[in-house]
């Protein structure tokens, strides 16, 4: 198993990640539920975890791979408090379309 | 061998991806979400970094996934008619996406990558034990502000939902 940056090649994880965040991308610009744009921005953070821990094995330096942690902290702090934001939207117009949240336009 | 299994994995990475954003039903997009972050786990396995495959298992389905479930049966929304955008407006999203993923993608194959053929030296560099060594003796000071960034979370989110009283 140590070697399968040789067998698959580290180009292949670099088209999947890229496309695995062009599909989050897609999400934020194709739906209006709020929800589905956190669950999206999560599928870009991913993307971008998977290709940090690629690069790690591939320097075969363990510090990419702290750095994902880290960032793993940061996505739950942030899906935490999105979702608070969230259920205080739902409570305040009834709903998390977000083309209805445009109060800030007057 | 490994490569039809990176394969695989990779087809269930985008697959289930591309249903997470475009299931109609909220509930169904969470679930897709977790098998996409199952098979991104496998990944991490496949690269030999078991920490990391446990954590965002952990992390992923374990936290955030039943927090947007519960977020989800709060609000109520399944049987809730999402409306839809406009045409000129997902055909346009559609549009946009395209031309980033091409942009993107034509970059890395243009761009000649120095790409030295890589080597595996036998050497331990991602193990438990070598995280945990590197995570608390030279990221020591960052380990700890990401507490001190939970507890914040925490809190915040506590006070954001709090009902209000009626003034």
């Amino acid at each position: 198993m140590l070697d399968i940056l040789e067998q698959v090649g580290i180009n292949n994880y670099i088209y999947l990640s890229t496309l695995l965040f062009c599909v989050g991308v897609l999400g934020i610009l194709y739906r209006r539920s709020t929800i589905v744009m956190l669950m999206s921005v999560e599928l870009m953070l991913a993307a971008a975890n998977l290709l940090l821990a690629v690069f790690s094995v591939y320097h075969q330096d363990v510090s990419g791979q702290v750095f994902v942690i880290f960032a793993m902290a940061v996505a739950a702090a942030e899906v935490a408090v999105g979702l608070a934001i969230l259920v205080s939207i739902y409570r305040n117009i009834g709903s998390i379309d977000i083309d209805k949240l445009k109060n800030l336009k007057g | 061998m490994i490569t039809i299994i990176f394969y695989i994995l990779a087809t269930i990475t985008l697959g289930t991806g591309i249903l997470t954003v475009l299931a109609k039903n909220p509930i169904h997009s969470a679930v897709y979400m977790v098998v996409c972050f199952f098979s991104i786990a496998g990944h991490f396995l496949m690269l030999n970094a078991q920490f990391l495959s446990v954590v965002h298992i952990i992390v992923y389905t374990g936290a955030i996934m039943i927090l947007l479930l519960f977020t989800l049966m709060l609000m109520n929304l399944s049987d809730q008619h999402e409306p839809k955008k406009k045409v000129a407006s997902r055909i346009a999203a559609a549009v946009s996406v395209c031309l980033t993923a091409i942009v993107i993608l034509a970059v890395f194959l243009k761009a000649n990558v120095v790409i030295e053929s890589y080597k595996a030296e036998n050497i331990d560099f991602q193990s438990v034990q070598v995280i945990g060594q590197v995570l608390l003796d030279e990221y020591m000071v960052p380990f700890e502000f990401a507490s001190i960034l939970l507890i914040t979370a925490m809190i915040g989110a506590v006070l954001i939902s709090k009902r209000e009283k009626k003034a």
